[in-house]
C-alpha cells in the first residue's frame, strides 16, 4: 500500500491548535456524507472533535437555491472542545448559495475552498446574487484567502476511464473535496478507502471510482501550485489511548436507553411518533432488536406515551421521545403516570416553538412545559444533558430515577444537541450506575393484604407487575386512597396523595450528586449558571474569561428539578448570576421562584445556539458594570 | 422479573372468584351490571390464572369495569384504552389482555386508536359498551346515538350521522367482529367466549341500555315480540332465518333480502348461509345496521359473530423480527456500547 499521506513535494506543514471546517453545497452535494467521512478520519487519528451538520428543512429545496443549502460543520482539536465552533476558518462552498449563505461566520483571512463551477451564471443568479456579479472574480473576497478550484472538471478528467456514467461520476465530487481537504490536514486515506469498500461491496466500480476521487483530490493539492504559499496544517492528537465511538446525541440516547433495560435486567419498549429532530431515537432504537429492544410506532403521541404507560405496568423499562409539539400532546397522559407512580423516561428533543415553528432549529424554550405542562398538581423530575456524549449519561440517568423513584422523569435535549456528534470513550458496562428495579414479591393467601400504595422512606411504592401471583389490584387516573389504592374522593386523603406524590420528587434530591462548579472559582463576581446545549459556548467564552483575568465560574445544571441541595449555597457565593438561554427566560425564572434571588438573564431566540463570543462579551460587560 | 417457576395446580375457580371487593357503583338497572356478570362466568371457563389477565379501559360508566374483576386492572384515561393495552401486551404477549371502552371512548375520543389498533391486530379482547349515549357525563349525545336524539347538548335532535361500528371495524381491518346484547346473557356470554379464543383483536360491540340517559335506545330488539322480528342470530354454516323461523334473508347479488319462507316457496337452503370467514359477507351484515327495523321488509339486526379470520397479530410478528435479529445471538451489553464503528486510539 502507498503511504498516500506522504507528500511528494516539499511543502511546508504547520501546526495549529485547532480548526473549524464547514462543508457547504447544495442538497444534492453530498456534503453530508463529506463531513461524516471526514469526522470519521479525524476522529480516529485521536484529536478532539465537534460536529453539527446544518440541513435545509424542505427534502427537495430548489437546486441551487439558499434554501437548498446543506453544510457540515466541525471543529477538530489539539485540546477539548465544546462546539463546533462560534465561527469557521475553512469553508468549502460547492456552489454561489453555500458560500452566500455561510460568508458571515467564516473568519476574517479564513480559507475558502470555491467549486468553481458552482459559480457559473446559473448558480449565481438561483443564490441571488446581482447581474455580472461574482464574488470569485470580483475581489469581494479579498478579506479572504481564497482558492478557486474545478472540482467537477477535475472529478471528471479523474474519472473519464472509471466505466461510471456521467451522472454517476459527477456525484464523486464530493470525494474529491474530501481527498483535498485530506492533503491540506495531513491525514490519512485509508479508513476512507475501507469505508468505501465496505459501502459499495456489491458495485466494485463505484467503490473504485469514489477512491480514485479521493487520491485526485489529494493529489490535486500535492501537484498544484495553489496551495504552494498556505502549505499543510496539522493538528496533533490528544486523546487518551482506548476505544472510542463517534455519537450524536441522539444516538446516544437510543444507547442510553437500551444500556439502562440492560443494567435493570428489564425489557425496553419505546412508544413513539416521528417528528423532527427526535426521530433518530425512534429509528436506532428500531435496529436494536438484536438486544431485544421493542419499539412501537404509533398513530400519535398520545397513543406513543400511552403504549409506553401499558408496557410500564406490565414491568418493561418504557420509554417515549418527542419534541415540543408532541410533548403538548402527551401532557395529559403524563398526569396519569404521574398519579399511577409508575417508572417513563420521556424524552424531548426541543425545537423552535411555538407550534411548528422552527422544527429543524434548537430552541431551549420547552423548560417550562417541561416543568409545569400538566393539569393538576403534577410534580416530576426533569434534567437536561448538556452535550450529544452527556445526552448518554442524561437519559441513563433518567432511567434510572424512573425506575428507582417510580416515576415519569422528563430528559431535555434540543435540536443541537440531537444532530451533534463528538467522540465518546467506550464506557464499560461496569461503570454505569447500578438500575434497582424494586418488584414486589409474590404473595401467598394467607399473607397480609397487598396495599399498592404502600412506601418505603423515599415514597416509593413498590412496582406490582401482572404475572404476580396474589397482587392482582386496580389502579387508575382517579386518586386513590393512601396505602390501599382504593378510590378515594376523600377531601384530606386527596390532600395528602399530592403532597405524598410531591415528597417523593423531592426526595429524589438525597440520591443526586451535588452542583458542582465547572470551572472558575468557588467564589467570585459572577457565575454563569447554564443548561442544556449551551454548555460548550459557556464553557469556552468562561475559560476565555478566566484567561483575561476574570472572576468569573461557570456552573451548568443537569439536575433542574428537584434541584441539587447545595445549588442555593453556590449562588449565594457569586456578586452576580447571569443564565444565558436560548429562550425568553425561563430557567431564569425558576431560579428566581425557588431562590428568592435576581439574577441577570441573557437570552437567544434565533434558532442557532449561542456563540462564546456573544457570551463573553456578555460576561465582560457585566464583571467591568460590577467593578465600576 | 416475577418468580413463575413454581406454577402452582390452578384451583378450579367460578364466576364469583373473579369479583373483587368494590361494589359496582353503575345506576340499578344499568346494562353495564349485566355484561360484568358475563365477563366473570366467561373467565374461570378461560382457564388462565387470576394474575394473568388483565382488564384495561379508557373513562366512563363502562371503563368503570375493572375495578369490579379480581384480575390486575388499569382504568386509564379518556379515550386510550386501546393503545395501553397494545403497549402491554405488546411488551407481555403472555398475558390475557382485555379492553373495556365505551361508544365515547372507542369512537369519538379514542376514534383514531380504534382504527389502528384493529388493523395492527394485537391479541387483545375488546368490549366495547356501546349504549348510545355519553353516560358518566350525564347523557350527551355520542358517535353512536341516532340521528334526531335529542339530548341536552342535542336539544333539536341529532343531526351527526352515527357511526357503523361493524363497518368500521372491518373497515380498518379488524379480524373479528361480534354484536351482543345485554339482555340476552347466555349469548353474551358465548360470543365473550368466543371473542377471548381468538387470536388478534377481536371486538364486541354491545347494545347497553343505558336507562337514566338513553333508556330504551334498543327497544327495537328486547321485547319478545320485537325481538323476533327485529334481529337474527348468526351461526356459522346456517341460514339466516328470523322472526320465529317465519322470515329468511336471501342474498340477491349483494343486496340482502327479507323472504317469507312460508309465502314464497324458498326452502331454507337458498337463504344465505353464514360463513364468518368471509369479508363481503360480513361488511353486507354491517350494513344491516342502516335500516331502522320500521317494517316488514326492513333487515333484521344482526347479533353474533360477523366476521372472525385470524392473522398474525402484532406483537408475534414483532417478537418474529426480534427473534430473527437474534438468530446469531442477543447483543451484549459491551457490543452495545461498543457499537460497530467504534475505533482504537493507541497509546502515542
Ligand atoms: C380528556 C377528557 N375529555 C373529556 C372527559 C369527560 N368524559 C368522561 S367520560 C366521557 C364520555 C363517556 O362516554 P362513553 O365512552 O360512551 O362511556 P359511558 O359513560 O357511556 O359508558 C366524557 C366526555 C374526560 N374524562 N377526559
Ligand atoms: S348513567 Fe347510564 S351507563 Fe352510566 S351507570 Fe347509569 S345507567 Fe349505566
Ligand atoms: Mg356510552
Amino acid at each position: 500500500m502507498t503511504d498516500t499521506t506522504k507528500s511528494t513535494r516539499q511543502v511546508n506543514v504547520t501546526s495549529k491548535t485547532s480548526v473549524s471546517v464547514l462543508f457547504a453545497g447544495d442538497s444534492g452535494d453530498g456534503m453530508q456524507l463529506t463531513g461524516t467521512q471526514f469526522a470519521n478520519t479525524v476522529a480516529t487519528q485521536g484529536t478532539e472533535l465537534n460536529t453539527f451538520p446544518n440541513f435545509p428543512s424542505e427534502i427537495r429545496a430548489p437546486a441551487g437555491t439558499i434554501a437548498g443549502v446543506s453544510g457540515f460543520q466541525l471543529q477538530f482539536s489539539s485540546k477539548p472542545v465544546y462546539t463546533p465552533g462560534a465561527r469557521f476558518d475553512v469553508m468549502v462552498a460547492m456552489n454561489s448559495a453555500a458560500l452566500k449563505a455561510n460568508l458571515k461566520d467564516l473568519h476574517r483571512g479564513g480559507i475558502i475552498i470555491a467549486g468553481t463551477e458552482g459559480f457559473d451564471e446559473k448558480n449565481l443568479k438561483l443564490a441571488g446574487y446581482p447581474e455580472g456579479a461574482n464574488p470569485l472574480e470580483d475581489g469581494s473576497l479579498s478579506n479572504y484567502i481564497l482558492f478557486p478550484v474545478p472540482i467537477l472538471q477535475l472529478t471528471r478528467e479523474a474519472l473519464k476511464e472509471s466505466g461510471l456514467s456521467s451522472k454517476e461520476i459527477d456525484r464523486c465530487k464530493n470525494m474529491f473535496v474530501l481527498g483535498l481537504l485530506y492533503w491540506l490536514y495531513t491525514l490519512p486515506l485509508e479508513g476512507t478507502f475501507e469505508t468505501l469498500r465496505a459501502k459499495f461491496q456489491k458495485n466494485v466500480h463505484m467503490a473504485e471510482a469514489n477512491i480514485r476521487a479521493v487520491k485526485a483530490g489529494y493529489f490535486f493539492g500535492d501537484e498544484t501550485e495553489l496551495f504552494a504559499n498556505l502549505g499543510r496544517f496539522d493538528i496533533a492528537p490528544q486523546k487518551q489511548h482506548g476505544t472510542y465511538r463517534r455519537v450524536t446525541g441522539n444516538e446516544a440516547c437510543a444507547i442510553a436507553l437500551t444500556a439502562a433495560a440492560k443494567k435493570a435486567g428489564l425489557k425496553l419498549f419505546l412508544g413513539s411518533y416521528p417528528i423532527t429532530p427526535a426521530t433518530e431515537i425512534l429509528s436506532t432504537l428500531a435496529k436494536k432488536k438484536k438486544y431485544g429492544v421493542k419499539t412501537y410506532q404509533a398513530e400519535d403521541e398520545i397513543a406513543g406515551i400511552v403504549s409506553s404507560i401499558g408496557a410500564a405496568y406490565g414491568g418493561a423499562l418504557a420509554a417515549t421521545n418527542t419534541s415540543g409539539p408532541g410533548l403538548a400532546l402527551k401532557t395529559e397522559a403524563l398526569g396519569l403516570a404521574v398519579i399511577l407512580e409508575l417508572p417513563l423516561v420521556v424524552i424531548n428533543v426541543q425545537r423552535g416553538g411555538p407550534s411548528t415553528g422552527l422544527p429543524t432549529k434548537p430552541e431551549q424554550s420547552d423548560l417550562f412545559m417541561a416543568m409545569y405542562g400538566r393539569h393538576g398538581e403534577a410534580p416530576l423530575p426533569v434534567i437536561a444533558a448538556s452535550s450529544p456524549v452527556d445526552c448518554f449519561y442524561c437519559t441513563y440517568e433518567a432511567a434510572r430515577i424512573a425506575v428507582e423513584h417510580m416515576t415519569p422523569v422528563i430528559c431535555l435535549t434540543d435540536g443541537y444537541l440531537a444532530l451533534s456528534s463528538e467522540p465518546w470513550k467506550v464506557e464499560s458496562p461496569d461503570n454505569l450506575a447500578s438500575i434497582t428495579p424494586r418488584f414486589h414479591a409474590p404473595r401467598q393467601p394467607e399473607d397480609p393484604p397487598f396495599l399498592p400504595y404502600k412506601r418505603d422512606d423515599r415514597q416509593v411504592r413498590a412496582w406490582a407487575i401482572p404475572g404476580t401471583r396474589g397482587l392482582e389490584h386496580r389502579i387508575g387516573g382517579l386518586e386513590k386512597q393512601n396505602e390501599t389504592g382504593n378510590v378515594s374522593h376523600d377531601p384530606e386523603n386527596h390532600e395528602l396523595m399530592t403532597q405524598l406524590r410531591a415528597q417523593k420528587i423531592n426526595q429524589i434530591a438525597d440520591t443526586i450528586p451535588l452542583q458542582t462548579i465547572d470551572n472558575g472559582p468557588k467564589k467570585g463576581d459572577l457565575l454563569v449558571l447554564g443548561w442544556g446545549s449551551s454548555y460548550g459556548a459557556i464553557k469556552t467564552a468562561v475559560e476565555q474569561a478566566i484567561e483575561q483575568g476574570y472572576s468569573v465560574a461557570h456552573a451548568h445544571l443537569r439536575y433542574i428539578h428537584p434541584f441539587p441541595k447545595n445549588l442555593e449555597e453556590i449562588l449565594g457565593n457569586y456578586k452576580k448570576i447571569l443564565i444565558p438561554e436560548l429562550n425568553n427566560g425561563q430557567l431564569i425564572h425558576i431560579i428566581r421562584d425557588t431562590f428568592l434571588i435576581a439574577p441577570e438573564g441573557f437570552t437567544k431566540i434565533q434558532g442557532v445556539p449561542f456563540n462564546e463570543m456573544e457570551i463573553l462579551i456578555k460576561i465582560t460587560d457585566i464583571i467591568k458594570e460590577l467593578q465600576s | 422479573m416475577t418468580d413463575n417457576t413454581t406454577i402452582p395446580v390452578l384451583p378450579v375457580l367460578i364466576a364469583k372468584d373473579f369479583a373483587s371487593d368494590q361494589e359496582p357503583k353503575w345506576c340499578p338497572g344499568c346494562g353495564d351490571h349485566a355484561v360484568l356478570q358475563q365477563i366473570k362466568n366467561v373467565l374461570p371457563e378461560l382457564g388462565i390464572a387470576p394474575e394473568n389477565i388483565v382488564f384495561v379501559s379508557g373513562i366512563g360508566c363502562s371503563s368503570r369495569l375493572p375495578y369490579y374483576l379480581a384480575t390486575y386492572g388499569v382504568h386509564g384515561i379518556h379515550g386510550r384504552a386501546l393503545p395501553m393495552a397494545t403497549g402491554l401486551k405488546v411488551s407481555r404477549p403472555e398475558l390475557s389482555v382485555w379492553v373495556g371502552t365505551g361508544d365515547g371512548d372507542a369512537l369519538s375520543i379514542g376514534g383514531n386508536h380504534f382504527i389502528h389498533t384493529l388493523r395492527r391486530n394485537p391479541d387483545l379482547n375488546v368490549v366495547l359498551f356501546n349504549n348510545e349515549i355519553y353516560g358518566l357525563t350525564k347523557g350527551q349525545y355520542s358517535p353512536t346515538s341516532k340521528i334526531g336524539l335529542r339530548t341536552v347538548t342535542s336539544p333539536s335532535g341529532v343531526i351527526d350521522q352515527p357511526f357503523n361500528t361493524a363497518a368500521l371495524t372491518l373497515g380498518s381491518g379488524g379480524s373479528f367482529f361480534a354484536r351482543a346484547f345485554d339482555r340476552d346473557g347466555k349469548f353474551l356470554r358465548s360470543i365473550l367466549k368466543r371473542a377471548a379464543l381468538h387470536k388478534g383483536t377481536s371486538l364486541v360491540e354491545i347494545y347497553q341500555n343505558c336507562p337514566i340517559f338513553n333508556g330504551g335506545a334498543f327497544e327495537a330488539f328486547s321485547s319478545a315480540d320485537n325481538k323476533a322480528n327485529n334481529t337474527v342470530y348468526l351461526e356459522q354454516s346456517k341460514p339466516l332465518i328470523f322472526a320465529r323461523g317465519k322470515r329468511g334473508i336471501w342474498l340477491d347479488g349483494f343486496q340482502p333480502i327479507v323472504v317469507d319462507l312460508d309465502k314464497e316457496g324458498i326452502s331454507s337452503s337458498d337463504l344465505w348461509i353464514h360463513d364468518e370467514t368471509d369479508i363481503n359477507k360480513a361488511s353486507i351484515l354491517a350494513h344491516f345496521a342502516d335500516d331502522h327495523a320500521d317494517s316488514e321488509e326492513s333487515l333484521p339486526r344482526p347479533f353474533g359473530v360477523f366476521y372472525a379470520k385470524e392473522r398474525i397479530t402484532y406483537e408475534d410478528a414483532l417478537t418474529a423480527q426480534i427473534a430473527d435479529a437474534q438468530k446469531n445471538g442477543i447483543g451484549t451489553f459491551e457490543e452495545l456500547l461498543r457499537g460497530d464503528q467504534s475505533y482504537e486510539i493507541k497509546k502515542a
